[in-house]
Formats: structure tokens, sequence, C-alpha cells
């Protein structure tokens, strides 16, 4: 017994000072790579990859790849989209409505958990949904669906802070995983229909002190506030920045995507190109200044967010070195950026489109006619969800290759309405609605990440909400409406293995280690579905 | 994987022998669960007259007068024995619920309607399509809606949401609330329609010689291979009905959505032929299918299930049914009586 205690006691007295707590300083998210076996933010790396550098599981020997646990949410009907978290063999997921639970990564059993009430009340167009957390230091950080920020104990889930980013009674909303940079936590809001104006933030760590916010939309005195007209348009024109974005540390640059206008459909008393909606900012993060912007489509009409995640990585362009930056477009164009200008290097379309007949010489569509929502409907390819959405794409490093989902053959009749604003209320002006007969499919597509051409495709059923990740494994895992977890080989888009997790997959894969081993994590309809060998 | 083949698969397929698969029943009325066949006058009379009410002569269009003359003819077919039905579900819908008392509480003025139409435009159509038609959200454009049974519900849920979903509260005041709910509820719900045809006897074509049953189900009762027929009425035209009994490909079922995470009847029909690699090809309907995976029922009602790894080719034969045209087997009156029977299907469920 003295034994024990006196060991017990030692274990104390490390733990007090700090050895066996767990801490993820700016320095480790950064250097990521060096520890594969963890999942240390939004999208494994800074730079957007969703790339893990585990090759235990791989092209050879996936098909043994078995469930070893799966967490099922103890509310019913609490549909998950969260990507993990993974620091040394703990799992910390978001269920909902804001809800933290951190797990075992061996055997899926709780170790603490953290529920916060939400009111009833809070607009939405999509859901009560989160999609993840940040980590920094021994803290993790919430956003909540009703627009607090919540810092936790990485170790107990005690709550350190909560501050408060928006009004959710205005139309606001968070569904994004925060990013934590070297001394800020930064984080988008949701709002884009219901006429909020858009803003990205940065808070202190320690204390949930606002450090800065940048508005998407400039207001009267500030450049780019002349493409929206003289009117009041500008207070109401969304532009949020509801998918979390990507940093480049040695630039010191962080990169954001932005929503669309609104109203959505009716751009009548938004003349102008309205910046900076549907654009990727880059911004300093000590300042929150805007050092450039890219605006892919200016005066949107479509909904066509352009919120996907920025993919960051460098290569040869006509025999120069380039650090890039490149995106997926929900408008349907794939986009290669110059990360340090802001300068558009290409682009094409990588699906369907019916709306612009390509790129000018400085990224900016050339429209065709008849694309516009009218109040008797138009029929556009893309439509609303456009050719991808929130879901991620994954960058091997490697072989620079760039994977997305992306909806094909996909249409919807466009429809312009009187928007009228009311605070809180849906601010659209105009719907959509579906093709009768269309049987509109998603598929990963393989492209070549510095021209956008395609190398392979994998077709899937119906249309996708699941993000794809890619393995130093030689794999792409990938997930379906219907269910489908599957892996994909990443030369040649070869289906290897599945499982079928009886739930709609709405979210983005990871892997990690524990003890060694490789796992595979996935949130598929009400649970974490968890894989090994 | 073979192409994609869109030609027709032969039709008339449902072999006449299984013609003895079908339900043989006699109409006419029935005290539910009476089974010998020997239902009471009075039971019979009740719900003839309820019948008619709801169907016929609801309170509000046509009075007494009317609802009495059409009572003395729907009582003619309860005194002729042959015409009785065995199974309460091939009565011309009389034990139903009336449809007046669900929308008495909700106002149904043109003026109402309009001003929930916008409402549902600006407020639900991002999830349920501009006609309630579906997409992300489940469609409204229906008879009945599952989780709102009645029209309190219906509010209840369009103001607080439901929890655990996507569907959201909202802020609208109580009027607007009513007004979406009136417009929903005028949704995928045909207004009643007089027709020429008999229903009583529509009922024992549809059991006897059209063998409907083989196919189609009713209340519980009857095929897989067809859409289940309750409340057809609601859903469709005495024209449109006509026509899927003349011409059944004309108009296949194709609401697919990219939003759907199970494709089935009766929204979205696909007649499907698949090849395996080992053993017997199967031709029939698909009730459901996912990136790697099929199931098919066959026209005898056995489901297969094929990985598509294990098919050498699957053929999906857009806009083919396997229906017969009836045109041949029955009169212009005798379509009038199935299709007088097919829109008294009215029922909630």
């Amino acid at each position: 017994m003295k034994t024990y205690l006196r060991i017990f006691h030692l274990v104390l007295t490390l733990a007090a000072g700090g050895a066996l707590r767990a801490d993820v300083p700016f320095e480790r998210i950064r250097d990521s790579a060096k520890e594969p076996g963890n999942w240390l933010t939004y999208s494994g790396n800074y730079g957007g990859h969703r790339h893990s550098p585990l090759a235990q599981i791989t092209a050879a020997n996936v098909s043994t790849l078995k469930p070893a646990w799966v967490y099922q949410c103890r509310d019913s009907g609490a549909k998950l989209e969260c990507s993990p978290i993974v620091i040394d063999g703990v799992l910390y997921i978001t269920e909902r409505p804001n809800v933290v639970t951190a797990l075992d990564g061996r055997t899926g059993r709780p170790i603490w958990n953290y529920r916060r009430p939400m009111p009833n009340d809070v607009s939405s167009c999509c859901g009560p949904v989160n999609r993840g957390l940040a980590v920094l230091g021994d803290t993790l950080f919430l956003a909540t669906f009703d627009c607090h920020l919540v810092a936790l104990d990485l170790q107990t889930g005690k709550e350190r802070w909560d501050v408060v980013v928006a009004d959710y009674k205005t139309g606001h909303s968070i569904t994004a995983a925060p990013l934590a940079l070297k001394d800020k936590i930064v984080i988008g809001i949701s709002g884009g229909e219901f006429g909020i104006r858009g803003f990205l933030d940065a808070y202190e760590p320690k204390t949930g002190a606002r450090a800065w916010r940048f508005w998407t939309i400039p207001a009267p005195g500030e450049p780019g506030y002349e493409t929206w007209g003289d009117g009041d348009a500008w207070q109401r024109g969304g532009a949020p920045t509801w998918v979390t974005g990507s940093y480049d540390p040695n630039l010191n640059l962080l990169y954001w995507g932005t929503g669309n206008p609104g109203p959505d459909y009716n751009g009548d008393n938004r003349p102008g190109d309205n910046l900076y909606s549907c654009s990727v900012v880059a911004l300093d993060p000590d300042t929150g200044k805007l050092r450039w912007h890219f605006q892919y489509t200016p005066h949107d009409l479509h909904d066509w967010d352009s919120n996907q995640t920025p993919v960051l990585f460098d290569a040869n362009i006509a025999g120069k070195p380039r650090q890039l930056l490149v995106q997926a477009n929900r408008n349907g164009f794939y986009y290669v950026l110059d990360r340090v200008t802001g300068e558009f290097v290409t682009g094409s379309p990588y699906i369907k489109q019916t709306w612009a007949s390509g790129l000018d010489a400085k990224g900016r569509p050339i429209l065709l006619p008849g694309a516009e929502p009218t109040a008797e409907g138009v029929l556009v390819y893309p439509g609303l969800t456009g050719a991808t959405n929130w879901y991620a794409p994954a960058f091997n490093p490697t072989t620079q290759l760039f994977y997305v989902q992306a909806l094909e053959d996909y249409a919807q009749v466009f429809y312009k309405l009187k928007a009228e604003y009311e605070p809180g209320g849906n601010f659209e002006g105009g719907s959509t609605r579906g093709v009768a007969g269309q049987e509109s499919y998603a598929t990963i597509k393989a492209l070549e990440a510095t021209t956008g051409k395609l190398r392979w495709e994998f077709k899937l059923n119906t249309s996708v909400n699941c993000g794809v990740m890619s393995t130093a494994g030689g794999l792409i895992f990938g997930g379906s409406r219907e269910g489908n977890f599957f892996a994909l080989d990443a030369t040649t888009g070869v289906p290897l293995w599945r499982f079928q997790t009886g739930g709609a997959i709405n979210a983005n894969p990871i892997s990690y280690l524990v003890e060694g081993k490789q796992y595979i994590a996935i949130a598929a309809g009400t649970g974490i579905f968890v894989f090994a060998q | 994987m073979g192409e994609v083949n869109k030609n027709l698969f032969p039709v008339g397929l449902i072999p006449r022998s299984s013609l003895s698969l079908a339900v043989k029943l006699r109409l006419g009325c029935s005290s539910g669960g009476n089974t010998a066949g020997q239902p009471s006058h009075d039971g019979c009379y009740a719900k003839a007259e309820n019948w008619i009410r709801w169907h016929w002569c609801p309170d509000q269009i046509i009075p007494n007068l009317c609802r009495r003359s059409l009572l003395f003819v729907a009582l003619l077919g309860c005194g002729v024995p042959a015409a009785r039905a065995q199974e309460s579900h091939l009565q011309p819908a009389s034990d139903q619920r009336p449809l007046s008392a669900i929308s008495a509480q909700l106002p149904n003025t043109p003026g109402v309607l309009a001003a929930g139409q916008r409402l549902f435009v600006s407020h639900c159509s991002f999830c349920h399509g501009p006609n309630g038609e579906g997409g992300k959200g489940p469609t409204l454009a229906q008879p009945s809606l599952p989780r709102a049974t009645d029209d309190e519900a219906l509010q209840k849920i369009i103001k607080s949401g439901l929890p655990g979903t996507e569907m959201p509260s909202s802020r609208l005041d109580p009027e607007q609330i009513k007004s979406i709910a009136a417009f929903v509820r005028s949704l995928g719900r045909r207004p009643i329609e007089v027709v020429p045809g008999d229903a009583t006897r529509g009922a024992q074509l549809y059991a006897a010689r059209g063998a409907c049953a083989t196919c189609h189900s009713l209340q519980g009762h009857g095929g897989a291979i067809g859409p289940d027929l309750g409340g057809i009425g609601l859903r469709r035209s005495p024209a449109f009905l006509r026509r899927a009994l003349v011409e059944p490909g004309a108009e296949v079922p194709r609401e697919f959505s990219a939003w759907r995470s199970d494709v089935s009847l009766p929204r979205n029909f696909l007649f499907v032929r698949a090849v395996p690699k080992q053993g017997e090809p199967v031709a029939g309907v698909r009730v459901n299918e996912d990136t790697f995976s099929i199931q098919v029922r066959d026209l005898g009602g056995r489901v297969h299930s094929f990985f598509k790894a294990e098919l050498t080719e699957l053929h999906k034969d857009w806009g083919v049914s396997p229906m017969p045209p009836y045109g041949g087997t029955f009169t212009a009156a005798e379509l009038d009586d199935l299709v007088a029977f097919l829109v008294s299907l009215r029922g909630e469920k």
C-alpha cells in the first residue's frame, strides 16, 4: 500500500511540475509534420493540407482495416460534422449543440464532457452543427452556435472564459473550428443568408479579450466601400467567414475565404463588385490588417461562397519557384494564386458550369449572358450548393496532387425575388429549385495542384458533404451521403476498402497514432467511427 | 460494368400466371374487422354516409340534399352480397380522417395562402424547395407529414424547430406561422373532384380483373413492385391516374434529390437489370442504391442485393414502367370506375 502511495505521490509531483500535462504551444502546431501521430489543428497543418504523414496503412494492406471503436452521441439525433483534434492519444470532438467530449483514442471511452446550454431561437441556414475545436497551450477553444467563444481546460473540460463574439439574434451563428496562431485565436462568423455584415475576429488566448476585428465589408470612407453602391447595402451585405482558414508562419500571413454577398440572389441594391465577398483575404495576424485580396466571384448572385479551405504549398511554375495558394471554388473553377502577392497564376473549371466562358488574365470571370437569377427562373450549372462546399479538400505534398469532392451534372433554377431586411430574418432575395429528373452525383477528383488538370475521378452515387484526407500510405479517404466510408488508391482512384457506417457522412476524416498504431477517424451519422488494422 | 442502356425492357412483364398472386377481393361494405363477409347493415350505412360526406359532399360545399341522394346510391351497393369486401382496405375510403377537421383551425383564404407562400419561399424553400418538393429537407408536398400529425404540431414545429435535426426555430409571429402552416397543408392535397365512374365497381376491378394488388399495396396489403396507392387521390388528378392506367410509362415518378441518402419508391421509380458475374440476371425495381451496392426487388417480390463489383452489367432503364397498359383490359367505362376508386383514396395514412 505504501509503495502505491509513494508512486502516486511521485506522479502527482511530476504532474504539478507540468511533466505530464498536455501542452500544445504554437511551435508544435507549426511543426505538425514532426509529430504525425497527432492532429493538432482543423486541417492537420496550417497549410490546409488534410494530409497525414502516417504510412502504416497503405494501398497494399488497407483491405485489412476494420472498426476499432464507435462513439455514439449521448443525445440521439445529434448528427456530427466535426473534425476531431487529437493530442497524445486523446480525441477532442464537438457534438451538437455546444458539447465537447474528450475520448480515449484507443478505446473510445469518454474522459470528460462539457455541455453549454443553447438558446433555441438561433437562426441558421443549415442546423446547429459544429465542425471542430482549436488547441493552444493547455487550452481548448470552442466557438458556439450562439456565437460565444469559450476556453476550456484541456485536462478537465472546465470552462476558463466565455466571451460573446456576436449577437445571435441578428442572424449571426458560428459553425467553424477556430484557428490557433502564435498568440491569437481566430474565429469566423456565419450568417450570409441573414443580412449580417461579415467579419473575422482574433482573441487573446489567455483572457478572451478581442485583439482585432477585420470587417469583410468596408465601411463608408474605407477602400472598397464604393463597390457596394452608396446606400446601406454594406451594413447587411453578408460576406461571412464560416470555414476555418489557413496560415503561413514564414510569411506570417493568415488566409481566409469569404462568403456570398447578400441578399444572395438579388444584387439590385448592391451595384458593384461587393468587396470582399466571395474572396480570399490575406491578413496580418498581429493586427488584422488586409495585405491583399483576390475576389473569385465579383457581385455574386448564386450564393457561391468562397469559404473553401485555402491550400498552401510551394512549387515551380514555368521554371520559377512560387509560393502558392490554391482553392477549388464553389463557383466551379480551380484557382492557383501567388500567396505572397495575391496575383492570379492560373485557373480553370473542374466541373460542368454555364455561367462564365473562362477567366481573364487577372482571374476575373468572363460572364456568359443569361445566368443572372430572374423572377421566372434561370437554369445554371452549378446549382446553389456549388461545385464543392465547406467540406475539406486534401493535398499530398509529395505527389503535389490536390483532391476534392465535387458535385457533377448539377444545375438548379435560380429565382430572383424582392428582399426585405428584418433583423435576424432570412435575407436572400430569391430562391432555387432542383431540376426534375436530373441525377447529380458527387465525384472525388484528383487534380494536378499547379494546373487543375484532372488525373482521375471516382464517382459516387449522390451528392456528398464529406471531406477527403490524403495519407502518406498512398490513400485517399472519403465518405458518402449513404454512409459509405472508403479508401481509394491515391494514384489511380481505384476503391480499395469500404465500410458502411449506417449514417450520412458530413465531416472530414483525420488520422492519428496511439501506442504506435495508426487509426483513421470519421464522424458519421451520430457517431465517431474509428478504424485500425 | 456495361453502359447504362436506355432501351426498353419488354413490357407486359407480369406473367398472367402471377395473377394468382392477386388478392381475390370482392367489393362492398364490411364492418371493420369482420372478415366473415357479413357486415351489419348499420355499420355499412354509417361508413357510406361518412365516405360520402367527406369525399363527395363536403359540408361546406354541398348540403344535405346531395349527401342523401348519393347515400341512396351508395347503399344500393351495401345490399349486394356479391359485392362485399373481405378486406376493409379495398373499400372506397370510408374510415379515413376527415380532411376538413385538419384544416379547420387554419385559415385557407387565398390571401392567407399567398402570404404563407411568400413566407415559405423566403424562410423554408432553402431546404424544402419553393413548392415543398423537398431537397435537403423532407418533401412537404404530401398529404400527411409524419412529424406534424395535426395543425397544432405543424405550427409548433415551424416555431420551435426539431431538436436534433437541421430544422431551426423561428421568430416569426403566430399569424405568420399560421399562414405558412396553411400553405404547407395546401401542398400535395388535391381538391375533391367529381368524376364520372363508380368507385365501388372500381374497387372490384382493382381487386379482381386488374389484379392491381399484385404490384400495388393499400393499407399494408398487396405487392411492393409499384408505389403504394394509399392516399393516391390526394396526390394525383383523375386525368393523371387515367393516363397512368392506359400508358404506364408516360410519367414515371422521378423526383431524384441529390440530398437523399436513400433512393426508393414512390418518388423515384427506377427499373433496373443487373447481370452478376455468377448467377442469374435479375430485373426489377431499384429499392436502394449507394456508391458500392444496389438492392433490387424482382417481379416476384424477392429483394436481391449486389455489390456493384459483383456485377458485369447494370442497366438503368429510366422512364420504363413494368406495369402493363390497361387500355385493352378495361372498357372506357371501367377505366372511369377504376379512376373513381383511386381518387376516392384520400386516406391520411
